[in-house]
């Protein structure tokens, strides 16, 4: 495990090399990013300067939510790159040389590419999450602390799976599926606010089959001590091993849809 | 001890294929048709520890698809595959962790770092032990001679440069056995020998196996003790070189130049070319010893000059080609051989 970290390490700082070479691309990279993200934090302002509460939910309390979700996504996006370029690797035939060296694929993907770009996304959500959490006094050590980052790891690695998935896609066929990408980003626009205020489909949809519920929902209840609890309270409380586990899952998929490459003919 | 036992080795590859014009690409749309390519159609064969076996075919005969399955990249239909006793894409780390292989077409190399990076990475990958590593990489960089490339950026290289630090990095994690996919391709002539000079020291020195594929039959002439030929993903011909060439039919040589200019006809050889003086004839030397037909001749004419040679390999595998092309592929083919004698 550790021995892993640190060739992750390794593997990392050669793309981050590779990247500073464009430092250019890069810092207008995270600007763009910086700027999508501030586009839409405005829009989550403007609504709350308007009508001052939705559904009883405060800026403050949406904020924390807000801040759990884009920092679990720009977590994702940021190591789990690879995945959502994936789909070239399997064209070229460049897979090869992954399943040639011993290491598991993914591990490989993954390591491979080190996005720097996304690092604008992950400041904006740094920034609102700890606004969040100054103004509802969770910014100090304790169990609410814990189990919020705990949830955002766990948020981070649901995205993962969703890149993961999408990325087997390219096993078996060579269309891209727009899917995935609605997924991820329909899954954090959606998450930028309580999952009360959807209908019943969309609920269970991010509960029960991607499990986006978990990275920032449901244990942010339990944190804001608000009433839209759902299922008992120790569940709350596992919630970063839901997002670990959809990961797992994922990755079992994964694997066996490695065993459909095929390759190329020269 | 057999290293690799491949029995019965079968994989199809489904093509969608595209028609021709806009109306075909809007057909494709609807309905895609698809062209079933048989790359391996029951290969078998055994490779057995030390052995340096040269493995050829024609274009799309297969060559490269048994090298994928062997190395653990893909996964066929059907057979056996054992490689040093483990199904390679069931247990792919552990598996790939103990072979070398280097596609000529494709480097294995980061394009962007350094070579000696590049290196550095693999041993990390590999876990190689630093001390070791660094004895190997001493030996190996004297050996192939990149010692002047090590802070070159892969992209820059030349291709017989990247072709020998690719070798190089097949070999840091030193496994005993080598998979080299036309190594030689686009290589010049320097290049070429230094490469094959290396395989061969590898080979009888480190006892390495070694499966070459290739289209230069220099190098499996220099190489390879055994040869195994491949043609619409089933093996034709397994053997030693005279194997092949007494499979090929082309027999041994005798060019003699005679001092006159006077017919000379062997019962038992068969005349393939005559230039003034200089007469070629082929014979079979299991039915007709050499010794015995130099004898015959030299008694009966007056000869300046005589030698015997085998034909050019080309000659063989070009017969052996053609032969497997004549026969079409819908035809059964003989049971392959398995004796490497
Ligand atoms: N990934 C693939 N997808 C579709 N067809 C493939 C694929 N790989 C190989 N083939 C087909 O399988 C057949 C065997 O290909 P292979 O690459 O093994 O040939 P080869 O013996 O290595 O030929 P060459 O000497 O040209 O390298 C060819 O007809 C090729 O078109
Ligand atoms: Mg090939």
């Amino acid at each position: 495990m550790l021995e892993s970290l640190r060739v992750y390490g390794c593997y990392v700082a050669v793309a981050l090399r590779g990247q500073l070479q464009y430092r250019g691309s890069v810092v207008m990279g995270a600007l763009g990013n910086l700027m999508v993200t501030g586009v839409e934090l405005f829009g989550l302002w403007a609504l709350f300067d308007r009508f001052g509460q939705i559904q009883g939910w405060t800026l403050a309390e949406v904020a924390l939510l807000y801040g759990m979700a884009n920092v679990s996504l720009a977590l994702a996006e940021i190591v789990g790159r690879g995945f959502r370029v994936f789909d070239q690797l399997v064209k070229s035939g460049d897979f090869d040389r992954l399943l040639l060296r011993p290491r598991g694929t993914a591990f490989q993907v993954a390591a491979q590419h080190f996005e720097l770009a996304r690092v604008g996304r992950l400041i904006q959500g740094l920034a609102v999450l700890v606004y969040a959490l100054v103004a509802q006094g969770l910014l100090r050590p304790g169990a609410e602390l814990v189990l919020v980052v705990g949830s955002i790891v766990g948020g981070a690695c649901t995205f993962m799976g969703v890149f993961v998935l999408q990325a087997t896609v390219a096993f078996f066929t060579i269309e891209s599926l727009e899917l995935f990408a609605i997924i991820t980003y329909g899954g954090v626009e959606t998450a930028q606010y309580p999952l009360s205020i959807y209908g019943d489909g969309l609920r269970r949809f991010f509960t029960w089959v991607v499990p986006l519920a978990f990275a920032n929902f449901v244990p942010g209840v339990v944190v804001l001590g608000r009433p839209e609890r759902f299922g008992p309270e120790w569940l709350a409380w596992a919630s970063p091993l839901v997002g670990v586990g959809f990961f797992w899952v994922c990755l079992r998929v994964w694997r066996v849809g490695e065993r459909y490459y095929r390759s190329t003919g020269s | 001890m057999a290293q690799i036992v491949v029995e019965d080795l079968r994989k199809r590859f489904v093509v969608a294929e595209r028609r021709a014009g806009m109306l075909g690409a809007l057909a494709g749309v609807v309905r895609r048709r698809h062209r079933v390519v048989e790359a391996l159609a029951g290969v078998g064969f055994r490779v057995d520890e030390g052995e340096l076996v040269g493995y050829i075919g024609p274009n799309g005969a297969g060559k490269s698809t048994t090298v994928k399955v062997l190395a653990g990249i893909l996964v066929p239909d059907g057979g056996r595959c054992e490689v040093q006793g483990r199904v390679p894409w069931l247990e792919r780390v552990e598996h790939v962790a103990r072979i070398g292989v280097v596609f000529g077409q494709r480097t294995q190399l980061w394009w962007d770092l350094p070579v000696v990076e590049s290196f550095e990475l693999l041993r990390e990958i590999y876990r190689v032990d630093r001390q070791q590593y660094r004895v190997r990489l001493d030996a190996l960089v004297n050996a192939l001679d990149v010692g002047a490339v090590l802070d070159v950026p892969v992209r820059q290289l030349s291709l017989g440069q990247r072709m020998r630090c690719d070798v190089v990095a097949a070999l840091l994690h030193a496994p005993q056995l080598l998979f080299l996919d036309e190594p030689t391709i686009g290589l010049d002539a320097p290049a070429k020998l230094a490469v094959r000079e290396f395989v061969r020291r590898l080979n009888r020195e480190r006892g390495t196996t070694v499966i070459l594929t290739t289209h230069d039959m220099d190098d499996i002439e220099a190489l390879c003790s055994r040869v195994v030929v491949i043609d619409h993903g089933r093996i034709s011909c397994d053997g030693s070189l005279d194997h092949l060439r007494e499979r090929a039919g082309v027999g041994r040589r005798i060019i003699v130049d005679l001092e006159r200019d006077e017919p000379l006809a062997p019962t038992d050889a068969r005349v393939v070319s005559r230039e003034g003086t200089r007469v070629v004839l082929a014979f079979d030397p299991v039915r007709t010893p050499a010794a015995a037909l130099v004898a015959r001749i030299t008694r009966e004419h007056a000869v300046r000059d005589l030698f015997v040679e085998n034909p050019p390999i080309e000659e063989i595998v070009a017969r052996l080609y053609g032969e497997a092309d004549a026969r079409g592929e819908a035809e059964p083919r003989p049971e392959p051989r398995e004796d490497p004698s």
